[in-house]
């Protein structure tokens, strides 16, 4: 499709979803009370982060005056199986602590009462005699010969290793005229959503079945995992979204073990169970992102032309692997190459356990931590051989002309122009005066800085891209894996009006105006006349392994079937028409609410009463018509193939990429930053709805400029959890953020039907290593760790004077 | 994050309210703003058996400006003490220190009075009442009595409030004319806590200046020292002044390590100082 034919997409349509959020009239998971009897759930959790438990004793809690019960480990793993995931290490991994805790935190038990106050008080009279481990929190660590081993069937902490070989990086190194290497570290970081995680689970009996309800975001590829869990066929567990989810960022992936947990419990109880997880509990025990200690080496020829990358990942992944890791390492391994066309790779993955909080989805997802050695060390080998980091960067840009371009790791870029794109960045932050600015302050003694980063952001997630974790014979024996299938629904009733069905569990992110504009669009109506319902009932609803709200979904894929089916529909509609006006099909349009023959504007049906007679006069239609109007659309873009037998997967189905550039005053004496000009450069194909992807551009960016300044979830030595609040988990507040100028770039993706690129991840992925990358610049110096406090880099300034 | 059970009392006047504290004592807690309260409730932290709710005592949300005193009552909200005409004209310092407590919805809640009795070390209130020499009213059932800032705030989150007290007000004289005022803190994000705050004031009095200093987190308290007689151009920190933010022992934590606040204590006291002794003779009152 192209611009222009089109009323609706590309317009500015005010979101349909706020005036309920503006008047308080949407719901969340904790308004429902979808069934009567509903009691509600405390944890007991946790206080060390290592520790065997000797003994549970629960009767004090029982005696407290409306409490109904208490559910320990040993109860849940009676009837439950343990959750399982891509890596075959022989971890047991149960939602709740069954006879060793691992992390601060961890659930240890589960009361049932009332309500939560009285659940709270009966979880403190709960005696759990603990003999305390030794612990270890660091990566590196933890691969040590006397560090304490989490899980004992492992034998190790190192629970995951592969390397991987892409073209002969090997010559590469041995040929090159410079090698620049860096090792890094990442903290361990936490998109931290408004709304916490929350779910109501209910058994019943005849036939034994679950019904969850929850602010859960997919991928629905957990369902399978969590009835493996539960012990149950999958048309027995049953998952309903909440109507409304208040942001999610990856995170409300990871409510999947306490969905399975709730359920299990609701069968020992025999009552709905309700939770709402408070923040208290979601900043110490729900998710966050990786912690690494990760090394990377580029390879140079005497003309700067990068001509290998050879990486080193140590994945820090918490106490437990939760599916879908070993993902966030994964996820950006087909395009390791990042913006480059280098064609010599190889990789190490290591994923180690150690007394943390497991890790899972968070925006950006692995683009964080991978673009964050790339372009260090881009920039590093830039001052180093005397280039200028755009130009370090155009060098080396896969060249305008050759997309589709498929990267040595099977990544296949679907369109682009990078060297423009750089230009328009260059342009927009008005590179070569913030050059001169710099010069002019630096003789002035002052500390100024140049950060630059350029990456693509996968979108529309191959399902089988985890599966790179397994050998090529493994992968062989497990059988074929690929795609990542959306499934939309449009639906004409028999009074006329259209509702479309989304399986992409939006939290906040605007898809049902997208979607009525699209759906608009196609049948010639208003997107106001057009309803979409977006939450998602595995038992009622349509759904494949991908649906969900991840890896910017939205706009790769999922457009894709909403036009399929409404496509479907008009047809129709269109055949319909024609055979109550008695024209030929071709010369039906639909327009403005009406089925009219082209070229004749005063003739011509409403379309609601087109649709009516596939309702009320079945006799009526042509013989190939079925009655009805309801068409289901199923489609995996045809690039999602499976991993080959060497190692390489197109991973995801459009590569949108964004330059961001960050200039940057460091003050000596306190070490604060002042952002003086923050650019950044998007090419999201064709854009949807300008209000929307603005919108998306403004958060990815603000997600990054918390990473890089402010948040880390810490841990002592001892795996004690200190970022327990907000006052100690900082997030920046809008008073914070640093405005931002930022444009699009638009070469539209030939792989779905809209040409839209996915985009949500956006500035997250960029802005932590942009920030590291001026600051370095400012300082001269290499050795930059996240986030940037301010005592950070005061001692970074001065740190020839500190004793 | 559900408090423990407690009785909730919100009683309309003063002489209701104090038996209440006279009975319960350390069992009581006063509810003004609940902005540190309400999440020290919530996480367990608090564990009172009953909570006196003050916001609807009318007596305490007063400002009266008197000829050499103002009284600021202890249910005035920040926010309305920020946008004091009376308080910016002869407590300029406090209302200077006031911009800097969260943000103005925050204000909108949080009370004078408890920010005072909280005393958490790094709060702007009680450095800026300490600094400009102010008093804190104590009533219970046995009396009033006013205690000097200086013996007040004892320690992280401790103050010399007996159990069946509440502080009900708190007194400032009226700022010298001639006196110019400053206020600074550092902290990572707006609206915070801040790692090191520091409040100066500067009075010239024919060819020589008097200056107060006070300096917040960097100890469990708020710190000040007043120097007198000081010769009358001040580039620098005055000997007495440099001794004195040397002689502090500064907290280390997460936040910030001893060096760090040591750092930020003297750049911020030249800082204060500078600014304080520049506004002498242009600050309106």
């Amino acid at each position: 499709m192209v611009d222009g034919k089109q009323k609706w997409v590309g317009q500015e349509v005010p979101r349909f979803e706020d005036p309920a959020l503006l008047t308080g009239n949407a719901r969340f998971i904790d308004d429902l009370s979808p069934v009567p009897g509903i009691r509600h759930v405390s944890f007991l959790r946790s206080p060390y982060s290592h520790a065997n438990i000797k003994s549970i004793s629960v009767e004090g809690a029982i005696a407290l005056p409306g409490v109904y019960n208490v559910v320990t480990g040993a109860e849940i793993a009676a009837i439950t199986d343990p959750l399982v995931s891509a890596i075959r290490a022989p971890i047991k991994y149960y939602p709740i602590a069954v006879d060793r805790v691992r992390y601060v935190g961890e659930p240890v038990a589960l009361v049932v009462a009332q309500d939560r106050y009285v659940a709270e008080d009966a979880a403190e009279l709960i005696e759990v005699e603990y003999e305390p481990l030794q612990a270890v929190v660091d990566p590196v660590k933890a691969l040590e010969e006397e560090a304490p081993i989490l899980h004992r069937e492992v034998e190790s902490n190192l629970i995951h290793q592969r390397q991987f070989h892409y073209g002969q990086p090997d010559i590469a190194f041995a040929d090159a005229a410079h090698i620049v290497k860096l090792d890094w570290r990442y903290p361990k970081q936490l998109a931290t959503p408004m709304e916490t995680f929350g779910a109501v689970a209910y058994f019943e009996r005849h036939p034994d079945r679950y019904t969850v309800w929850s602010n859960f975001q997919g991928p629905y590829i957990l369902q399978p995992i969590m009835a493996r869990a539960l012990r149950t066929p999958g048309n027995l567990l049953r998952l309903v979204s909440a109507p409304f989810s208040g942001g999610s960022f990856g995170v409300k992936q990871a409510i999947f073990p306490y969905m399975v947990l709730l359920a299990a419990a609701s069968r020992i109880v025999q009552c709905p169970l309700k939770w709402t997880e408070d923040r208290l509990e979601h900043l110490m025990a729900s998710s966050s992102s990786a912690d690494r200690a990760d090394s990377i080496e580029a390879s140079f020829d005497e003309d700067g032309v990068l001509t290998g990358l050879r990486y080193n990942n140590c994945v820090n992944v918490g106490a437990y692997v939760r599916a879908p890791e070993p993902a966030s390492v994964y996820r950006m391994h087909a395009a390791s190459n990042g913006c480059y066309s280098v064609r010599n790779i190889s990789v190490e993955n290591k994923l180690v356990t150690t007394n943390k909080v497991p890790i899972g989805l968070n925006r950006g997802y692995g683009g964080p931590q991978f673009y964050f050695g790339l372009e260090r060390v881009m920039e590093i080998a830039a001052r180093r051989l005397g280039v200028d980091p755009a130009e370090m960067r155009r060098r080396n840009f896969i060249p305008a002309g050759s997309f589709p371009y498929k990267a040595p790791a099977g990544a296949i870029y679907d369109s682009g122009n990078y060297g423009e794109a750089l230009d328009l960045l260059l342009r927009l932050s008005g590179y070569k005066n913030l050059k001169l600015r710099r010069e002019d302050l630096r003789k002035k003694g002052r500390l100024y800085g140049i950060g630059l980063g350029v990456g693509v952001e996968p979108s529309g997630s191959n399902m089988a891209y985890v599966t790179l974790a397994q050998t090529p014979n493994e992968r062989k024996r497990a059988g074929g894996r690929s795609g990542g299938t959306a499934v939309s629904n449009v639906v004409i009733d028999p009074t006329g009006t259209v509702t479309v069905n989304l399986d992409s569990t939006p939290a906040g992110q605007g898809h049902n105006t997208v979607a009525a504009q699209v759906v608009a669009d196609i049948l010639g109506l208003e997107p106001t006349e057009i309803r979409v319902n977006s939450g998602l009932d595995t038992e009622l609803g349509n759904w494949s392994l991908a649906s969900g709200n991840y890896s910017n979904r939205f706009a790769s894929i999922v457009v894709s079937s909403i036009t399929c089916s409404a496509e479907r529909i008009a047809d129709k509609l269109r055949k319909l028409a024609a055979n109550m006006l008695e024209v030929a099909v071709e010369d039906i349009e639909l327009d403005g609410g009406m089925a009219r023959v082209v070229g004749i504007p005063d003739t011509g049906v409403p379309i609601g009463r087109v649709a009516a007679t596939a309702h009320w006069d079945p006799a009526s239609l042509p013989d190939d018509l079925e009655p009805g109007l309801n068409d289901i659309a199923y489609i995996s873009p045809d690039v999602l193939g499976t991993p080959d037998s060497l190692d390489r997967v197109a991973s995801a189905v459009t590569f949108g990429y964004l330059f961001d550039l960050a200039a940057i005053e460091i003050d000596p004496e306190t070490g604060r930053i002042q952002v003086d000009c923050y650019a950044s450069v998007h090419d999201v194909g064709r854009v949807l709805n300008p209000t929307i992807v603005e919108g998306q551009i403004r958060g990815g960016f603000a997600h990054g400029f918390g990473a890089a300044m402010f948040e880390e979830l810490s841990y002592d030595s001892e795996g004690n959890f200190l970022s327990g609040t907000f006052a100690d988990y900082l997030c920046p507040t809008a008073v914070d953020l640093p405005s931002i100028k930022f444009e699009h770039f638009r070469t539209d993706t030939p792989k779905n039907t809209l040409g839209s690129k996915g985009m949500g991840d956006g500035s997250s992925m960029l802005t932590p290593v942009v920030m590291a990358n001026a600051v370095a610049d400012a300082l001269g110096c290499d050795d930059i760790e996240l986030p940037l406090t301010m005592e950070k880099v005061w001692r970074l300034v001065n740190e020839g004077d500190l004793k | 994050m559900k408090p423990v059970p407690f009785d909730y009392y919100r009683p309309d006047t003063l002489e209701e309210t104090l038996p209440l504290l006279a009975e319960f004592g350390e069992d009581a807690l006063i509810l003004s703003g609940g902005l540190s309260l309400g999440a020290m409730l919530n996480m367990r932290v608090a564990r009172p058996q009953i909570v006196i709710d003050i916001n609807r005592i009318g007596g305490l949300a007063g400002i009266e400006r008197e000829d050499k005193w103002i009284k600021i009552g202890a249910m005035v909200r920040q926010e309305k003490l920020a946008r004091s005409v009376d308080c910016w004209e002869v407590v300029p310092l406090l209302v200077k220190g006031l911009k800097n407590v969260g943000h103005y919805q925050t204000r909108s809640r949080g009370t004078v009075g408890g920010s005072i009795a909280h005393a958490d070390p790094s709060a702007e209130m009680p450095l800026c009442l300490l600094t400009i020499g102010g008093e804190v009213e104590l009533s219970s059932v046995h009396g009033v009595r006013q205690v000097p800032a200086k013996e007040f705030f004892l320690g992280a989150l401790e103050t010399s409030c007996r159990e069946d007290e509440m502080v009900t007000a708190i007194y400032c004289s009226l700022q010298a004319v001639g006196t110019g005022t400053a206020f600074e803190e550092i902290c990572e994000r707006k609206g915070d806590f801040a790692i090191v705050s520091a409040a100066a004031w500067a009075r010239r009095e024919g060819e020589k200046l008097n200056i107060g200093l006070g300096l917040g987190g960097v100890e469990d308290k708020p710190v000040a020292i007043e120097v007198k007689n000081l010769r009358s151009s001040c580039e620098f920190l005055p000997s007495e002044i440099d001794d004195f933010v040397h002689s502090l022992n500064p907290l280390q934590d997460r936040r910030a390590s001893e060096q760090y606040r040591r750092q930020l204590a003297i750049y911020l006291s030249q800082k204060v100082i500078k600014s304080a002794v520049g506004r002498c003779h242009s600050e309106a009152y």
